[in-house]
């Protein structure tokens, strides 16, 4: 029987001609992946053992980026053990703050992962890199602790549910966010649990590698091991400057067994809202109705690229944050912080009354840079939108895109950019 | 075999609820302890007693890939979990930790809180003392159970690289 594209990176890594679903593997790794949380507790858990050894320094990638610049003195402890580590085994991929961005912006930027990947990280939307045709799914710190050793990992070969992409966008508003929402939506927190997402079809190649990156990250918001797109002329672009290792396309077969097959059409797709608290609780534009906000958040490692600083800026262009709220704004990397300055995008932010800050994952899990007070509502281009997520417990947090979210923050309730230009 | 009084939690608890990305500037057993499940059980730490088991609905763990929140559940006492299912990442995370969980839509739908129940996660038996049921959980594959044998996931990445 044939395969899928994530069957076949498994069955490669695993050094075997066929996998076939619910199979358990070992499978070796090309990239692991830790930060400033998780990764002290995976340095601790290897110290316990007593087995500090690195299977290979060149395959490991610490990026300091949840708390980091250092919100206070115990955040700046976890940073240091990642960076006397770092030192300590003269990893590759550390980026210090300056060069640091959020990882799974800065990772496929810096042409450290790419397509026909294994990579496993100690984060749950590691799954992001599954735009660039690659495998790649998020762990605990003990699972990335025996990586970082053994330079393997165990796994069960995941069923696959394939989203059939089709249509046109109806306006230019509609993007990956809204995608991947309506698809939570529709199939729950729950609905991809153990399983792979496959996206296919001809609607692809109206959805940027920016717009891909957003839809595989929230995977996981279906409970999702991995999304995946196979690689076409999109992705090969993307990496030609990027990724310097020799490039594998896998592609699934036609055979491939699917557990479901569900279709979204872009030309009736709508922008999305999620309201408090799960990202399953969306909403098209039109049927929001009246909801004020204190806060817009646009960043993350779900909208925080190029394309989500262009089209907040495209809208934000000449106007002003409504009073009294805060607009956040975050590019993801350096990178993007200094095309940002190029192309005057900080110029715009700027005069809109917007706070932008150097990379950091900061408001998006109630770290810091933008915490809510009790009873206050924010709206965010970030991924999650449970109880606390973004400050108090009875603070409020909705997600969507970075146009909704641009728009809204001039009007200071939800709204489209229809309302606004 | 673990023995506990039973606490009861619902669907998709995520792991922002079990330990706050707010505290996990720490990652010490303590503060994990003095935080697990606040924002969901009030002072659950305070209230939990040595050995109680915890019952939960479907999705047990969603969210975030932070070890933290089996650790935090493990450090205030908790023996063991039941859900009718668990989240992917949170469910490698308590096996390579060492603490003991089981899935069992029966059983997680039936127990109440405060029920007193008897668990046996190798053979994946749940018996209810207080209403006298029991229940069939699901049972680990040989690969995972030498894993759980071994502790943690560390001791047998140890034990394998010693071979």
């Amino acid at each position: 029987m044939g395969m899928t594209i994530t069957e076949k990176i498994l069955a490669a890594h695993a050094n075997l001609t066929e996998v076939e679903a619910g199979q358990l593997i070992t499978a070796k790794v090309d990239i692991v992946l830790s930060n400033d949380i998780t990764g002290p507790v995976a340095i601790r858990e290897m110290t316990k053992t007593g087995m500090e050894k690195v299977f290979d320094k060149n395959k490991i990638a610490l990026i300091p980026d949840h708390f980091s610049p250092t919100k206070d003195i115990k955040s700046a402890e976890q940073c240091k053990i990642l960076r006397d580590f770092a030192k300590k085994h003269d990893i590759t991929h550390y980026y210090e703050v300056g060069k640091m961005g959020v990882e799974h912006c800065l990772l496929p930027e810096q042409g450290i992962v790419g397509p026909g990947d294994l990579i496993i990280g100690a984060d749950s939307h590691t799954c992001t890199y599954g735009a660039l045709g690659a495998f790649s799914t998020g762990m605990g710190s003990t699972d990335i602790a025996a990586a970082m050793i053994s330079g393997e990992t165990w796994l069960r070969v995941p069923e696959t549910i394939k989203i059939n992409i089709v249509g046109k966008p109806a306006n230019e508003w509609i993007g990956g966010k809204d995608v991947v929402l309506y698809l939570i939506g529709k199939i729950g927190v729950d609905g991809a649990l153990y399983q792979s997402l496959e996206f296919v079809g001809e609607g692809l190649k109206y959805l940027s590698m920016d717009s891909r990156m957003t839809i595989c990250n929230m995977a996981i918001e279906a409970g999702a091991k991995n999304g995946i797109i196979a690689v076409d002329d999109i992705t090969r672009d993307y990496i030609a400057n990027r990724f310097k290792r020799p490039v594998v396309e896998y592609h699934s077969d036609d055979d491939a067994h699917y557990a479901q097959e569900i279709t979204i059409d872009l030309s009736t797709l709508k922008s999305q809202v999620a309201f408090p608290h799960l990202p399953s609780n969306t909403h098209d534009i039109d049927q929001i109705g009246e909801v004020a906000i204190d806060q817009v958040v646009i960043g993350s490692c779900t909208n925080g690229r190029l394309e989500d600083m262009r089209i907040a800026a495209k809208i934000l262009n000449g106007r002003q944050a409504a009073p009294y709220l805060r607009l956040i704004i975050i590019p993801g990397t350096p990178e993007i912080y200094q095309t940002c300055i190029k192309e005057g995008l900080m110029d715009i932010f700027l005069a809109a009354g917007a706070a932008v800050s150097t990379p950091t994952c900061g408001p998006c899990l109630g770290g810091y840079m933008g915490i809510l007070a009790k009873g206050e509502r924010a709206l965010a281009t970030t991924n999650r939108n449970f109880v606390g997520r973004m400050g108090d417990p009875e603070s409020e947090v909705y997600l969507t895109s970075p146009a909704i979210a641009a728009a809204s923050a001039i009007k200071g309730r939800i709204c489209a950019p229809e309302e606004v230009m | 075999m673990y023995q506990g009084k039973c606490w009861k939690v619902g669907h998709d608890v995520d792991t922002d609820v079990i330990i706050a990305a707010r505290y996990l500037n720490d990652a010490s057993d303590e503060n994990m302890r003095q935080h697990c499940l606040e924002d969901a059980i009030d002072h659950f730490c305070d209230v939990v007693s040595l050995g109680d088991i915890l019952i939960a609905g479907k999705n047990f763990g969603c969210g975030s890939s932070r070890e933290h929140a089996p650790i935090a559940i493990k450090a205030c006492g908790i023996s063991c979990v039941v859900a009718e299912s668990f989240a992917r990442i949170f469910y490698r995370n308590a096996i390579n930790i060492g603490l003991p969980i089981i899935t069992s839509p029966d059983a997680a739908k039936a127990i109440t809180a405060g029920d007193v129940v008897e668990i046996d996660v190798k053979n994946g038996i749940i018996h209810n003392l207080t209403t006298n049921q029991t229940y069939q959980g699901e049972t680990f594959p040989p690969f995972i159970e030498e894993i759980i044998a071994s502790g943690n996931l560390l001791n047998y990445v140890k034990k394998k690289v010693e071979r």
